[in-house]
């Protein structure tokens, strides 16, 4: 969870790039097509190998090869049948999309604030974001533990969404300033000259401006939530709550004695899909908001 | 309500520094400030209710003896948690363990993550593909990803192992802490390689062109046009990368679960917690990280002149 202040102009690559070299010999071709090759290559084979290993059979499994000889669903039927995935699963969904909708909707309040409005106290809330982005969580790890337990917080939703909001915060007030200051803002005069009060030219007028960029940020803060492991094994101690990565330790293979090995492969390709969709549909928009307020999760 | 308590003392010292100025602020601005504060306000209070709150209780743990076991024994020590784990190896060689992946793997992230993205930059074709590529290691679940590298790691079973001569790396410590290093780089590198290369885009196209018609080879525009152009970029990526591989958790967790001499400092808190149950140690110890990372962030704005992330906001 990293926050960089880079402008957003990842979009003028592209034009720059390409521009004055029309010409390409069949040589360049060839080169850079072998490295794109090795990129993709080097990108996917971890992914494809897993892939592979949740396919396999249990006798399959201990045999090295990357590719299966036989291929079975086995493993993603044991672990849509349990409860031990299925209910972490949910969990993750429902803590991903709350903690997701609660950040961005606090983070374009302030981040409004921050693009658009003078107050004092501006640099403290920029320096406090950026201290949260990168505070080591370990370090917050023992006092939550200790807070949520006499709270009744400890193994509840709530639990995990109050601390996914807190760091889902940074990423979305860089992100979101950044897009906030390209919007055209004369027409926020215009509304206010129009009788809008501020209040009125933010929610009627900007806000649905502001859409794209606050998709973008749900998608980061979405994508940190999913992947938090950390607090998601500490402060959890049932699948009343745990997420969906921290349940892969808890896995069982198809009987007591069974290495887990393919249901942990099954589980880890579930997880990955819904990444790999994001990926595939809003690539774009993943790397506009990476490099203009950006984050990592 | 104790959670409130220090976010209400913050807002309060905000607002303290108002009354100076007033007189001269217009009716608007005066608007315009409640506003800015109303609008903050929400998020701020989570914040600090999740962190300032916790590292001010983990501050007062950390000086207390207080282990679950033993809930009768809560007694304050004073500093004494502090001189027990100082005087501890594990501490020690975990901290040497945690900077020796994180230099590591900073090091050939920066390097990889450059080639990644000059390779994005000026690839004649395919450029999209590359990049929806990247983003897959940079999207994967963390967890689910150690776990490939495990498998793959794991003699008799896995590919990397069979092709090295059924090699059991992640019983033996610098291999293991390879093996973690590699799956740190894996997982960072599309991260590193985005951020530079919005740095890449900001090197003007004019430039590169009058030197290379002044003659200068592809490497001379390299190191003397686009690293110095690119600097602040790269310094700021390398800062959160630094600090992002300091607080190492999850690769560790599930490629050796800290054994063979393997525990980062985070693991070694986390043991001390939820295996020893000692919330005086785990807290001392998540104050030294704390402490540590504050240094870190301080060595590099100071030491390296990165303008602090968020410090241009301002002056836009």
């Amino acid at each position: 969870m990293t926050a960089v202040t880079a402008p957003p102009t990842t979009a003028t690559t592209k034009t720059a790039t390409t521009r004055g070299r029309t010409t390409t010999t069949p040589r360049q071709k060839v080169t850079w097509g072998g490295i794109n090759f090795v990129v993709v290559a080097l990108a996917l084979i971890p992914v494809l190998w897993m892939v592979s290993l949740s396919f396999k059979t249990p006798t399959a499994i201990l045999d090295p090869s990357f590719v299966p000889a036989q291929w079975t669903w086995g493993n993603y039927t044991q672990i849509l049948q349990t409860s031990t995935f299925v209910r972490p699963l949910i969990n993750s969904i429902g803590i991903g999309l709350i903690a997701t909708l609660i950040s961005v909707v606090l983070a374009s309040m302030a981040a409004y604030a921050v693009a658009r409005l003078r107050f004092p106290g501006k640099a403290v809330l920029i320096g406090m974001s950026l201290l949260i982005a990168m505070f080591p969580i370990i370090a917050l790890v023992t006092p939550l533990f200790a807070i949520e337990r006499s709270l009744g917080l400890f193994n509840t939703w709530p639990g995990l969404i109050i601390p996914y909001v807190a760091f889902g915060l940074p990423l979305g007030i860089y992100t979101l300033s950044a897009f906030f200051r390209e919007i055209p803002w004369e027409l926020e005069k215009a509304a206010k000259m129009d009788g809008a009060t501020p209040f009125q030219a933010f929610t009627k007028v900007i806000a649905p401006l502001a859409a794209p960029g606050m998709v973008t940020t749900a998608i980061l803060v979405f994508l940190a939530c999913w992947n938090e492991f950390l607090l998601a094994i500490s402060l959890t101690s049932t699948t009343a709550a745990r997420t969906a990565p921290a349940s892969l330790a808890y896995l069982s293979g198809s009987s007591q004695f069974t290495i887990p090995t393919g249901p942990i492969a099954a589980a880890a390709v579930v997880i990955t899909i819904p990444i790999i969709i994001f990926v595939l549909f809003f690539q774009r928009r993943i790397v506009a908001g990476l490099t203009s307020g950006a984050v990592k999760g | 309500m104790t959670v409130n308590a220090p976010v209400a003392a913050g807002t309060e010292a905000v607002r303290e520094q108002a009354p100076g100025h007033k007189k001269q602020l217009s009716e608007g601005a005066r608007a315009e400030r409640r506003l800015g504060w109303l609008l903050c306000a929400p998020a701020v209070i989570v914040m600090l209710a999740v962190t300032a709150y916790p590292v001010i209780y983990a501050i007062w743990l950390s000086l207390e003896r207080y282990n679950l076991e033993l809930p009768q024994d809560v007694k304050f020590v004073g500093l004494a948690n502090y001189g027990a784990v100082l005087s501890s190896p594990y501490w020690w060689q975990a901290l040497w363990v945690t900077v020796l992946i994180t230099v590591i793997s900073v090091a050939i992230t920066l390097v990889l993550g450059m080639l990644l993205a000059l390779v994005m930059h000026r690839t004649l074709f395919g450029r999209g593909t590359v990049r929806t590529a990247a983003l897959i290691p940079y999207g994967i679940v963390t967890v689910a990803a150690a776990y490939g590298w495990f498998y793959a790691w794991t003699p008799g079973q896995g590919y990397l192992s069979a092709a090295f001569n059924e090699a059991a790396p992640l019983t033996a410590q610098f291999q293991a802490i390879g093996v973690i290093i590699l799956a740190e780089i894996w997982k960072t590198t599309p991260f590193m390689g985005l951020l530079l290369l919005a740095g890449l885009s900001l090197v003007p196209e004019d430039l590169q062109k009058a030197a290379m018609v002044d003659g200068a080879t592809g490497w001379q525009r390299f190191t003397k046009i686009t690293v110095p152009l690119m600097k602040p970029a790269i310094l700021v990526a390398v800062l959160f990368r630094t600090l992002d591989s300091f607080r190492i958790f999850d690769n560790i967790f599930i490629l050796t679960q800290g054994n063979n001499g393997t525990e980062s400092v985070s693991i070694l808190g986390w043991d001390n917690l939820f295996n020893a149950l000692n919330l005086g140690i785990g807290s001392t110890i998540a104050i030294l990280i704390f402490i540590c990372v504050v240094i870190i962030a301080a060595v590099f704005i100071k030491g390296f002149g990165t303008a602090a992330p968020g410090t241009d906001i301002d002056k836009r």
